[in-house]
Order: structure tokens, then C-alpha cells, then sequence
């Protein structure tokens, strides 16, 4: 069945013009222009018809915790979100550290209405000990590999993953992504919430900024040694900032991806002693805001990224210390950045859409240009439709999002996955 | 936005005492006027009143506290409330039941208040947040322990008649403490000056806001000052690294026999206990004459009684019904087990 989406204004990488897509039933986009005609027609008036969007940073709790998330519905979070793919992080329960729970992991997949992509861990059972099988599952087609929840704490240890992954670039076709959660739990453990003016007030012990930004810095001179492409996952101070910009210009290799809940929130949230606040790293300050928002806009940062934590009700019914941080952000995200990031539409796709494919490798089927032949992985938004956040009305098996009841411009209308219409008029089809 | 220590004062006191910020001069001094009250009930021979008699006080400690719960228990007796009793030791908490769930548990044994006490900062608030009972908060972690600060108010009214232009140090683990948070709090309200006095380890990491003045040194101050009061030094904080040794530490900031004799003859001490005796206070400097620290314990049972009844009784006003001696059925505190 071929669709036509009509009356909608294109962005993409290429840029902005004002023509239907017709995609066709190969899944592909048949055709750009005026006059066209389909099978079935979906309404793009007052919308920008958009690449979907690729979220680096995904936890799905398939397999394991299937009662916070499955594939199944987070995925569907996700294309109501404006995402045509997802990488699932592998703290998963097995931890996606082999190829069998990668096959496990991808099968799901191929069920749910994004596309999968998993990431594995970089050492066995995110333990930090001994490297995970990453030339068996770089032959398996992970190209990207994280212990996200913790860094790798053992300085040799990332050293020798970095040199190990280096030579790992010809079977994958290019160079493989090491995706870092930076923090030194020497100085973190015992913290829940950022270390500074409101932990000292509440009461709530703190988690210094310079656990984040040593491990920051031990990696850029550890990229600087092995020449390993290193992305910096959820960057939340403002040093982190600081020295990723200055890793960019010294010409290495490195990405970065920020949060929307720590482009929009502070760590004043806490006040309320609510843990749907509770994420890791911590929510900052001010200041770190407004630096993540500079770092977005000048390009250290790359991308956009959820780190969509979904946890049951009554994980989060608990004293502050012992609730598990993580937060909703599949259904928010595109609205938030839109709302305030400071920038404009076109750059807010670029952070969601195809700079975060082609950090993920899938370039050429996600964050591609609008073109016939290309897939039809879409997403249509509305950029001035104003709707109310809530928990419950999120397709999340959880509802555990920190912005309820906030009122927010910009939302998903349509999204196609595959030339699917996954979401039409902001409902998941199925 | 920038954390003062103090939110701006909320409109009286609401259903719930959950901590001193938010609570204006007059709230304080409402409180401790009512508590001359009680403290002349607990002067009695049979020291009852049926105040809130039919009413029951559960008492939720998810943290051992033996001094805190008798004190509440013993406020509630004396007017004649019933109390049930919930401690972690014996609860469903490890069994993977949500502290909603057990808050929900303990609610539906009827009780009309619920005294918190918890190891970690906000529970008493979230607890707040779930049940339509008033919630006392008897110490939630390193944040407030509101009675803990009412009855060092109460101790150091009665001794000197008002706060307003005293001098009081607060010395020692002030990082960890919800006595010296609430008791900054508390103190500055009521007009007085508070300095802190402490290793730079035991501060917590960002306090600029907060209407102190700070010292790493305790015995250029002594002379200078209306009250000390010294928190307790716990052990723990060695093998956390944030001092090298109890011994250092007490030859530093402990009150020993010769720092209390260098003190003003009208200045006061305070603990909130238990004491460390040898490592925040010597001896001597508990038995010295200006020590208070059983004035404080006293005191403690009446400020709760007057919190019990401030939250549960016949409304702001005392009246005659409430404080007269109980009847026939009276037997000595205690006994009505």
C-alpha cells in the first residue's frame, strides 16, 4: 500500500522545500513532489515532514525487566516519540553481552515498529574485568559498545578495549564506537543526587560534577594514546563540555550526546525528594544547563539522546537513596529539545535524527535524505501543537517521567517505519 | 535558582511538622509557648492529661533511635493517646514491599499521627505526600530532626529567657546532621547569631547561602560564646576518610575539662545525645553546672507533647478539658500497659 504524506514542508540534511513523499509499498520513498497520489493519504498541513529519529541511548529491560519495559513497548514509545530506531543499552538481565542475547535482543526487534539496534557491553557482565567476545559480536554487526550504568572504571583495562577496538574497524566496515558513562565511583558511591548547594541543603549526599569530568579526562588522553573513536554518553557538566570541545579541536575522535532532562532540569528538582528525579548522572545546575545548551549549539555536542530508564511505580516508591535513577524520555524528547534548546527546527533534528544515525552506522537507512529510493523511515511534526505530559497516557509500560502535567509545544503526528504508519495523528497504530 | 538554607516561611503550621524550614519566628514561639504548658503536666505527681485521649500515635522508625521513640511514646501516654509501634527490624521492608505499601500498612491500624524516622533525607516528606495523617518527622537522614531543634529552643528559652542576640557554636559533624540543619534553622529565626565549628571535611559541601559564619578552630571562640553545642562524632567517619582518628579529632573540637573551664560562667552546653564521652565531650564538661543535656531530655517530652497536641488536639487553643488531672482510671506513667 503506497502513502502520500500531503501539505508538509521537508527538512532534512539537505535542507528545507515544500513537497508531498510518496512512499511506496517496498518500504522505500517513491517519490518527492507535487501532484502525487497513493494508496492512502496522511495529513501534513502546518507539519515538517522529518528523517525518523535514532535514539543512542535506550534502556528497553528486555530481556529482564520486563515488568518496567519490553521491546514491544518501548518501541512503540519511541515511534509515538518521532524515533524509526533505537540502540538498547545492554544492562539487561542477561546482560547483552554475547551474541545469543544480541540475537534475542534483534528478533524482538524485527516484531516492534523501530528498528533495534543493540549495543553490547565492553567487558563481561559490565564487571569491568575482563573484555566482553567484541570481535565475535562486531561479527555479528554491534558496532557499538558500552557498560552504560557505570564507566569502566579500570584505566588499563579501557586502554587495552580502545587498542582492541582499533583493530577491529575492517570486519565492521568502520570504526567501532565505544560509548562511555563517565563516572569515577570512587568519588560517586554514597551520592544520589549532584553535590552543591541543594544536596547540602536537603540533606541528600552528593555526587561531585568532577566524577563525571575525571573520567572525561582520562578517556580524551586515552583517545589521544589509541586513537579509538570514543562517544561520551549524557554529558551533563559544564567542564565535560569544555573538554570535549577541546578534544574536537585537537582533531580526535570523539562524540558526544546529551539528555533533554539535563538540557531542561536542575538539580532544584530534587527539593521535592521525589526519585522520578533520581537519574544518573545527576541533574546539575544552572550553569551546566546553559553549557550542554552552548554545546548543542556549536556542535561538541552530537546528538540528542533519551536514556529512557523506565522503572515500575514502586521502584520509585521508595526513600531517595534506594530508588533506581532513570527517567521516561522516548515521548518528551522531540518536544522538549524543540522547546528549550534555544535552536532552531532544523538544528533539533539534525541532534535527533541524522547526526545520531550516523554516530549508530545506520546513516544509510535512518537520517537520510528525503529522496525516492531512500527508506521511508519518517517522522511528521507538528511543531506548534501544544499537549500535556502524562505518565500514564505514555505507551511506557512505566510512568516515570519527570515532566507530568507540564505543558509542552511540539508533538509527533505521523511516523513511518519502514514505509509503515506506525503513528498516525499521534496514535500508535499497533 | 540558588539553595538559601531557608524556604520563604509558609502560612502557619500546616497538618504535618516535617522540618523548621518553612516555619516563621511566630510558629516556633507558638509551639514553645504551648510547651510551658505541658512542661507544667510533666511537673505533676501523676503526669496525665486526656488531651488526646481515643486518638492513636504510630510511631514508623526504619532507624534504630531508642531515645527518640521514648521520648515520643512517653509525649503521647501523657495525653492519653494510644500508641502503635513500627520498627524495620520487624517489618516487610526487605521483603520487597515499597515504603508506600508499609506506610499504607501502618495507616490502616487506625492511627491519627505517624512519627517518622528514617536514615535517609525526605522520606517523612514523601510519606507526607501519601497518607491523609499528620506526619511528625523525627529525623529523616542528614536533613532535619524538627523536635530534636524545638526542644534546644525550649532548653535555652527556659535558661535565658529568649535566643534573641545569643552566641551559639554548633561543633562537629554538621555534614551529617539533621540536629545542627534543623537547629541552624531554628536558631536564626529565634534572633540568634550561629557559628559552626568543624574540620573542613565534616561541612556540608556548599553552604554560602546559609546565615552562618564558619571556623575550623574552636579555641579562639570559647570565650566569645553563650552556648556550645557539640553533635556527635561517629566512627565511620574515619574509614570514610574525612578524619584521621577520634583522637585528633577530640584533641581538636572535644569540650574537654579545660576548653569548658576557659567557657564564660553563663554559657551553656548542649548534646543531643548520646554522648561520646571522650570524643566530643569530656566528662567533666558533662557534669559542669552549665551543662543542660538532661534539661534537653526533659524537654524533649514536653515539645512533643505540645507537637502531638498542636497537630491532633482540640485545635490551636488549650482548653480546660484537656489539661485537667485524669480521673479514677489514673495510675502513675507507665503502668497502663
Amino acid at each position: 500500500m503506497s502513502v502520500v504524506l500531503r501539505g508538509g514542508r521537508i527538512i532534512d540534511r539537505d535542507g528545507e522545500r515544500t513537497l508531498d513523499v510518496e512512499v511506496g509499498d517496498d518500504g522505500r520513498i517513491a517519490a518527492v513532489g507535487t501532484g502525487l497520489s497513493g494508496d492512502a493519504e496522511l495529513d501534513a498541513s502546518g507539519c515538517v515532514i522529518s528523517p525518523g529519529f535514532v535514539d543512542l541511548h535506550a534502556h528497553l529491560r528486555e530481556p529482564g525487566q520486563e515488568e518496567a519495559e519490553t521491546i514491544e513497548t518501548g518501541a512503540r514509545g519511541g515511534s509515538l516519540g518521532g524515533y524509526t530506531a533505537l540502540v538498547t543499552m545492554p544492562n539487561t538481565d542477561p546482560t547483552t553481552d554475547c551474541v545469543a542475547v544480541v540475537e534475542q535482543v534483534r528478533t524482538l526487534g524485527r516484531r516492534s515498529t523501530c528498528e533495534i539496534i543493540p549495543s553490547a557491553a565492553m567487558t563481561v557482565d559490565r564487571r569491568g574485568t575482563e573484555m566482553a567476545p567484541m570481535g565475535e559480536l562486531v561479527d555479528a554487526g554491534v558496532g557499538i559498545f558500552t557498560d552504560d550504568g557505570t564507566g569502566l572504571q579500570d584505566p588499563r583495562l579501557m586502554r587495552r578495549v580502545m587498542e582492541y577496538s582499533t583493530g577491529l574497524t575492517g570486519r565492521l566496515g568502520r570504526p567501532v564506537v565505544l560509548a562511555q558513562h563517565c563516572e569515577v565511583t570512587a568519588l560517586s558511591t554514597g551520592g544520589f543526587m549532584h553535590e552543591g548547594e541543594w544536596s547540602s541543603r536537603l540533606g541528600i549526599p552528593g555526587q561531585p560534577a568532577e566524577s563525571e569530568e575525571l573520567m572525561v579526562m582520562r578517556d580524551i588522553a586515552l583517545v589521544r594514546l589509541t586513537g579509538a573513536h570514543t562517544h561520551f554518553q549524557h554529558l551533563s557538566t559544564a567542564a565535560s563540555v569544555a573538554m570535549v570541545r577541546g578534544a574536537k579541536a585537537a582533531g580526535l575522535p570523539v562524540t558526544a550526546e546529551a539528555t533533554t532532562h539535563h538540557l531542561t532540569l536542575t538539580d532544584a528538582a530534587c527539593a521535592s525528594y521525589d526519585p522520578v528525579f533520581k537519574v544518573h548522572p545527576p541533574l546539575r545546575t544552572d550553569a551546566d544547563v546553559q553549557a550542554i545548551r552552548d554545546g548543542l549549539a556549536d556542535g561538541t555536542i552530537d546528538a540528542i539522546a533519551t536514556d529512557h530508564a523506565p522503572h515500575a511505580p514502586h521502584a520509585k516508591e521508595l526513600p531517595f537513596d534506594q530508588a533506581p535513577p532513570g527517567m521516561l524520555g522516548l515521548e518528551t524528547a522531540f518536544a522538549l529539545t524543540l522547546d528549550e534548546s534555544g535552536l532552531d527546527l532544523p538544528e533539533v533534528l539534525a541532534l535527533l535524527s541524522w547526526k545520531p544515525a550516523a554516530i549508530a552506522g545506520v546513516a544509510d537507512r535512518h537520517g537520510a535524505p528525503i529522496l525516492p529510493g531512500n527508506p521511508a523511515n519518517l517522522c511528521v511534526v507538528d511543531p506548534d501543537e501544544v499537549w500535556t505530559v502524562s505518565g500514564a497516557a505514555m505507551a511506557s509500560r512505566s510512568c516515570n517521567t519527570p515532566y507530568e502535567g507540564r505543558s509542552l509545544r511540539g508533538r509527533v503526528r505521523h511516523t513511518l517505519r519502514a514505509g509503515e504508519p506506525v503513528v498516525v495523528d499521534g496514535e500508535a497504530r499497533r | 535558582m540558588t539553595a538559601t538554607l531557608q524556604s520563604p516561611p509558609a502560612s502557619g503550621l500546616g497538618r504535618h511538622l516535617l522540618g523548621i524550614d518553612g516555619m516563621s519566628r511566630s510558629d516556633l514561639e507558638e509551639i514553645l509557648d504551648l510547651t510551658d504548658t505541658f512542661a507544667e503536666i510533666g511537673r505533676r505527681p501523676i503526669p496525665k492529661v486526656p488531651a488526646l485521649r481515643g486518638r492513636t500515635v504510630a510511631t514508623a522508625f526504619f532507624e534504630n533511635s531508642t531515645r527518640t521513640r521514648m521520648s515520643f511514646e512517653t509525649a503521647a501516654r501523657r495525653l492519653s493517646a494510644d500508641t502503635v509501634a513500627f520498627s524495620a527490624g520487624s517489618s516487610s521492608l526487605s521483603k520487597g514491599e515499597s515504603l508506600r505499601d508499609t506506610v499504607e500498612v501502618v495507616a490502616s491500624y487506625g492511627a491519627d499521627l505517624l512519627v517518622v524516622r528514617h536514615a535517609m533525607a525526605g522520606t517523612a516528606h514523601r510519606v507526607a505526600d501519601w497518607t491523609d495523617l499528620s506526619v511528625v518527622n523525627a529525623g529523616d537522614g542528614c536533613h532535619e530532626h524538627p523536635t530534636q531543634a524545638l526542644l534546644d529552643c525550649y532548653t535555652l528559652r527556659e535558661q535565658r529567657g529568649s535566643l534573641d542576640g545569643m552566641r551559639i557554636a554548633i561543633v562537629g559533624d554538621v555534614r551529617h546532621s539533621r540536629v545542627a540543619r534543623s537547629n541552624i534553622l531554628a536558631f536564626t529565626a529565634l534572633g540568634a547569631e550561629v557559628v559552626l565549628v568543624a574540620p573542613a571535611t565534616l561541612l556540608p559541601p556548599a553552604i554560602d547561602g546559609w546565615p552562618v559564619t564558619v571556623f575550623h578552630e574552636l579555641d579562639p571562640l570559647l570565650t566569645d560564646l553563650d552556648a556550645v553545642y557539640l553533635l556527635r562524632m561517629q566512627q565511620e567517619r574515619i574509614t570514610e576518610g574525612l578524619i584521621p582518628s577520634l583522637r585528633e579529632y577530640a584533641n581538636d573540637f572535644g569540650l574537654s575539662a579545660d576548653r569548658v573551664a576557659r567557657m564564660r560562667s553563663d554559657a551553656l552546653v548542649l548534646h543531643p545525645g548520646p554522648t561520646n564521652r571522650g570524643v566530643e565531650i569530656s566528662a567533666e564538661a558533662a557534669a559542669d553546672p552549665r551543662s543542660v543535656i538532661l534539661d534537653q531530655v526533659v524537654n524533649g517530652v514536653s515539645v512533643r507533647m505540645a507537637v502531638l497536641f498542636r497537630l491532633l488536639g482540640s485545635g490551636q487553643q488549650l482548653v480546660a478539658a484537656d489539661i485537667e488531672p485524669v480521673g479514677d482510671d489514673a495510675r502513675p506513667e507507665g503502668a497502663d500497659r
